[in-house]
């Protein structure tokens, strides 16, 4: 299938064909030196198919030969992806370094998997077992994991296991089993496969109502505005705020299998300290680095916008992967809103009738399938995995009412706002305790935890009056509920992602601290001025966070809480 | 060979169109006209139509005038010979001196491989206690300093330029006040940094689509010494008429605007741009200082507020200082953690003080009775501004830290300043009881 080039307007271009072309198909533009662009068929008309290129389109000329692929844009799956680091495309980023030195050159590509490596596959299936699509034929350990190796996505119906190798070491090129269809056709089997990534992975018996809380260690994340495994969540924000903080240390802390990082249209320098630290720190449950259980999807701001869009496809696909295994998969993409840039400009260029700011018309569904690809599954031996996608947003202005915004919050499941006057008064994480909201169960009893909400409510209101008021127009009582609120802010939602011991707190300690902080504002504080309360709440906040910087069961640990349990015996006079 | 193209189809705002084959998307061509000849780019290619933008403007510009293509992209001629030479966004000599020959070099290289990039470490000293402890610079950051017309942001561009510890310096001037290149100028010569300067400097008198390239000579001269092994500093302004003159090509070639007249890849031109701050492994490196003018001091206008995503925090320059609040440096972890073990204790607290200051404020100015918690925060945020966070001090970065430890102790309680204990044992300037 080929075709030839006539117009080319950024990353768009637009090929007319000899003959049929397939539509999400992959396209080569052959640039006169030879080099072929990588590109992907958007759109079909009559013989013209415009094209997006995931290159800089510079040196392309009209007449320049464009050839096509039958097979739509694809990633592979195999042993070996854990701890890699893959530009939009599945690229590997170390290797191309090694190949080509600092710079990305255009139309440079590598496969995704190292054919030549040898894993040891012990099957687990036999010859002559039936099996279906996503059903496992036998496992390699990758790193901390037992990486199952399964039937092929595509296959329908059902196979006899006509050959399977033994227990030996395999390159993922070689042939480990061949298996025959009712009908007689045979399909042979290696250890890698591939999936178009625009297509949702999902092979189970049923999808499930996603409950099981996933710990990120993040107080004001876990115990007010929960996230569940198989679930969904978008934290919105102005610049400046702490999304991408907030993002990186929820990759390094959650109680989650697998994470994959999808840096999609953001700042390389993050994506750096990303590939620098992780290596480096370990993960506390399994003793092992980070690095084992995470892959990174890199397609930094100044990279190609096409391979943007692609991007958290990549992503999204080969977390839904490991999920096959019946592992629990987070997808953290950051930031969706540079993906919907990437198709607001496309459409531009295709000239589409625009939406509200320019993006297109199907902005929304395409952010709903996005996050519908999350969820629980009950796979077809019983076991469940999971896959939760956290999305970033980059909202214009900060202003929550824009469309990615709103398409988001329609279709996700939790939603951490961060405010610009929380960031600004360098309350971290910035996420706002009364905007914010998650329609999931967590670690805190909900009877307890309506109660600070109320608290923090009438803090805020009281605190609003105050400013009209002043603090002598304010009651005694107001005014201790105003100091409670901002106590409970200070000790408990407040976290400093650069201290060691506070940056993460298991649930076991939140629950804890929880229940002591709450003991604090169940406090009658003795008071018959305002001074006597705000010294009574500066002594206790002070404990807290002293506390909070110890780390568990350490001596300093248990002296602060003595001292805290001390004030509290005392009720709060020092 | 030379091959001329006569027949101009079109001719609208910057943007000719002419027939011709065989041409290259992004190559470069030259238009001669009565006012001369003048460089032009490729922008779009459809079937046999070329549209080129015509960096001097289409000003007398008539559909016979001949247009040659070069065949090839932007390229700026490299060598040590650059160095204390002043251009235009063409890459001719303002400078009355000869042209400069050299290796040339393409415009608008490919992306870094993020994995051949260190993790910058390196902190700049400034001198200037609102930058250094609160918002440290750090090697290789891309840091804007959003302001508003009639702010010093050049001087304290220049300012930053002269202290900064810099192999080359690289200013970009952009629609800049004729006034304000020769202050540069002179500021340069005067600080003795012009012999390893370089200036790229496009005036508000050029014509507009000439300042569309002067980002990315910087960038790309800037790149090749630092792979050189070289420490560059990349001094930007301004990035708003760099954006404007985007949009106004954008409109002429029809493309839907997104927000406020701007094209919906106007972050994608300046990623492309910011981005290329970097700390190669094994090289140099390259640091991007940028003033961005915020029209009606409104970070939501679309050039700050995509710029704010893509740069590694922002300086907000307002009258005549570096706000404490909204200025982020977000490299600063990388380098203040290191620097003394109460850097990050006294930043965090500072701010936070100030900031309830602020609030003290607004209640005093409403007259309001002001509680002995009031008046010692008002007491600090006097003593704060005064010794602090003004901009003409040039202070190192310990006796800064000293000084915030003894205006903290002048004001409150230690407990008061949430400062945790072992930090105010080591460091409370007077005898704790």
């Amino acid at each position: 299938m080929k075709g030839k080039i006539v117009a080319v307007d950024g990353s768009l271009v637009v090929a007319e064909m000899e003959d049929r072309v397939v539509q999400n198909s992959v396209g080569y533009c052959v640039r006169s030196d030879g080099t072929r662009l990588l590109s992907e068929v958007i759109r079909v008309r009559g013989q013209r198919a415009d094209l997006q290129v995931f290159e800089e389109t510079r040196g392309l000329r009209v007449k320049d030969p464009v050839e096509f692929e039958e097979q739509m844009l694809s990633v592979v799956l195999g042993p070996g992806l854990l701890g890699q680091i893959y530009d939009g495309l599945q690229n590997p980023l170390p290797q191309l370094a090694s190949q080509v030195g600092y710079f990305l050159q255009p139309g440079v590509y590598i496969n995704g998997l190292v054919s030549d490596r040898r894993w040891d596959f012990t099957p687990t299936a036999k010859e002559g077992d039936t099996v279906a699509a996503g059903d496992t034929l036998g496992t390699v350990p990758e790193g901390i994991f037992e990486h199952r190796i399964m039937v092929p996505f595509t296959a329908v119906g059902g196979y006899r296991i006509e050959k399977l190798v033994g227990a030996g070491s395999y390159t993922i090129e070689d042939p480990i089993a061949e298996l025959v269809a009712e009908d007689g056709s045979t399909l042979p089997v290696t250890m890698q496969q591939n999936w178009p990534v625009k297509v949702p992975l999902s092979v189970a018996r049923q999808r499930l109502m996603p409950v099981d809380p996933l710990v990120t260690r993040v107080r004001i994340v876990d115990s007010m505005f929960p996230i569940v495994r198989g679930g969904t969540y978008c934290i919105p924000g102005p610049f400046g705020a702490g999304k991408t903080v907030l993002q990186q240390i929820t990759a390094k802390h959650a109680e989650i299998d697998i994470v994959v990082i999808a840096a999609c249209g953001e700042r390389a320098g993050e994506v750096v300290e990303t590939l620098r630290d992780f290596p480096e720190l370990i993960d506390p449950r399994t003793g092992r680095s980070l690095m084992e259980r995470t892959i990174i999807i890199c397609n930094t701001s100044a990279m190609p916008v096409a391979a943007r869009e692609a991007s958290v496809y990549t992503g999204a696909t080969l977390a839904e992967y490991y999920r096959q295994m019946g592992l629990h998969v987070l997808l953290l993409a950051d930031s969706t809103s540079r993906w919907a840039q990437a198709m607001r400009e496309i459409s531009g260029r295709l000239e589409e009738i625009p939406g509200e700011e320019a993006f297109p018309a199907y902005l929304e569904s395409r952010i709903a399938a996005f996050y519908e690809r999350a969820g629980a599954l009950e796979l077809g031996d019983g076991r469940i995995g999971t896959l939760t996608i956290g999305g970033t947003v980059s909202p214009a202005g900060g202003n929550f009412e824009e469309p990615v915004t709103q398409g988001t919050l329609k279709v996700v499941g939790a939603f951490l706002g961060l405010s610009r006057t929380r960031s600004d008064a360098r309350r971290y994480p910035s996420i706002d305790p009364l905007d914010s909201w998650s329609k999931y169960g967590g670690i805190i009893d909900n009877e307890k935890m309506v109660r600070i909400r109320r608290l923090l409510a009438h803090g805020n209101n009281v605190r609003q009056m105050m400013t009209v008021v002043g603090e002598e127009g304010t009651s005694l009582e107001d005014f201790t509920v105003a100091l409670k609120a901002d106590f409970f802010d200070n000790v408990y939602l407040q976290q400093n992602a650069f201290d060691d011991v506070d940056a993460a707190t298991t649930a076991e300690r939140q629950q804890f601290v929880f229940d002591k902080v709450l003991e604090v504002i169940d406090l009658q504080v003795e008071a018959t001025e305002k001074k006597q309360v705000r010294q009574a709440i500066v002594v206790a906040t002070d404990l807290f966070r002293n506390w909070n910087y110890a780390a568990s069961d350490s001596d300093e640990y248990k002296g602060w809480l003595e001292k805290i349990d001390q004030f509290i015996a005392s009720k709060g006079r020092t | 060979m030379r091959k001329y193209f006569d027949t101009i189809q079109r001719i609208a705002g910057n943007v000719v169109t002419v027939s011709a084959d065989d041409v290259a998307y992004d190559h470069l061509a030259t238009i001669s006209s009565a006012r001369g000849d003048s460089l032009a780019q490729v922008i779009r290619l459809e079937e046999s139509l070329v549209s080129l933008q015509v960096f001097a403007g289409s000003q007398g510009v008539s559909n016979n005038d001949r247009v040659r293509f070069l065949h090839k992209p932007m390229q700026v001629p490299f060598s040590e010979n650059l160095l204390g030479r002043v251009f235009d966004g063409s890459m001719r000599p303002r400078d009355g001196r000869g042209p400069v020959n050299g290796e040339p070099l393409d415009i608008g290289s490919p992306v870094v491989n993020p994995v051949r990039r260190r993790m910058p470490d390196e902190m700049v000293e400034t001198g200037i206690p609102m930058i250094d402890i609160f918002n440290s610079l750090v090697e290789s950051q891309k840091l804007p300093i959003f302001s508003v017309a009639g702010e010093p942001y050049n001087e304290l561009l220049a300012r930053v330029g002269l202290q900064a510890n810099a192999d080359i310096i690289i200013l970009g001037g952009m629609g800049l006040r004729h006034d304000d290149y020769l202050k540069f100028r002179q500021t340069f010569e005067e600080g003795g940094v012009l012999g390893r300067a370089i200036m790229f400097v496009h005036t508000a008198a050029d014509p507009v689509v000439e300042c569309l390239l002067v980002p990315d000579l910087c960038l790309a001269v800037g790149e090749k010494f630092a792979l050189q092994g070289k420490r560059v500093l990349v001094l930007l302004t301004d990035m708003t008429a760099f954006s404007d003159a985007l949009k106004e090509i954008a409109i002429i070639m029809e493309q839907i605007p997104s927000n406020r007249g701007y094209p919906g890849d106007l972050y994608t031109q300046l990623a492309r741009r910011y981005e290329k701050a970097v700390d190669f492994d094994e090289a140099g490196s390259m640091t991007l200082l940028a003033c961005v003018t915020m029209p009606g001091d409104d970070v939501t206008h679309p050039v700050p507020d995509n710029t704010g995503y893509i740069t590694e925090g922002q300086f907000y320059l307002r009258n005549g200082r570096i706000e404490p609040f909204g200025s982020l440096s977000r490299l600063k972890q990388q380098v203040n953690g290191k620097t003394r073990d109460d850097h990050r204790a006294i930043m965090d607290s500072c701010i936070q003080l100030y900031a309830l200051c602020r609030e003290s404020r607004e209640k005093r100015d409403m007259g309001f009775e002001m509680s002995d918690w009031d008046r010692k925060l008002l007491r600090f945020g006097t003593m704060f501004e005064e010794r602090i966070m003004d901009l003409s001090l040039n202070l190192p970065l310990f006796d800064a830290l000293d000084r915030c430890w003894k205006i903290l102790a002048e004001c409150f309680d230690p407990a008061e300043t949430g400062i945790r204990r072992a930090i105010i044992e080591k460091h409370w300037p007077v005898p704790l009881s």
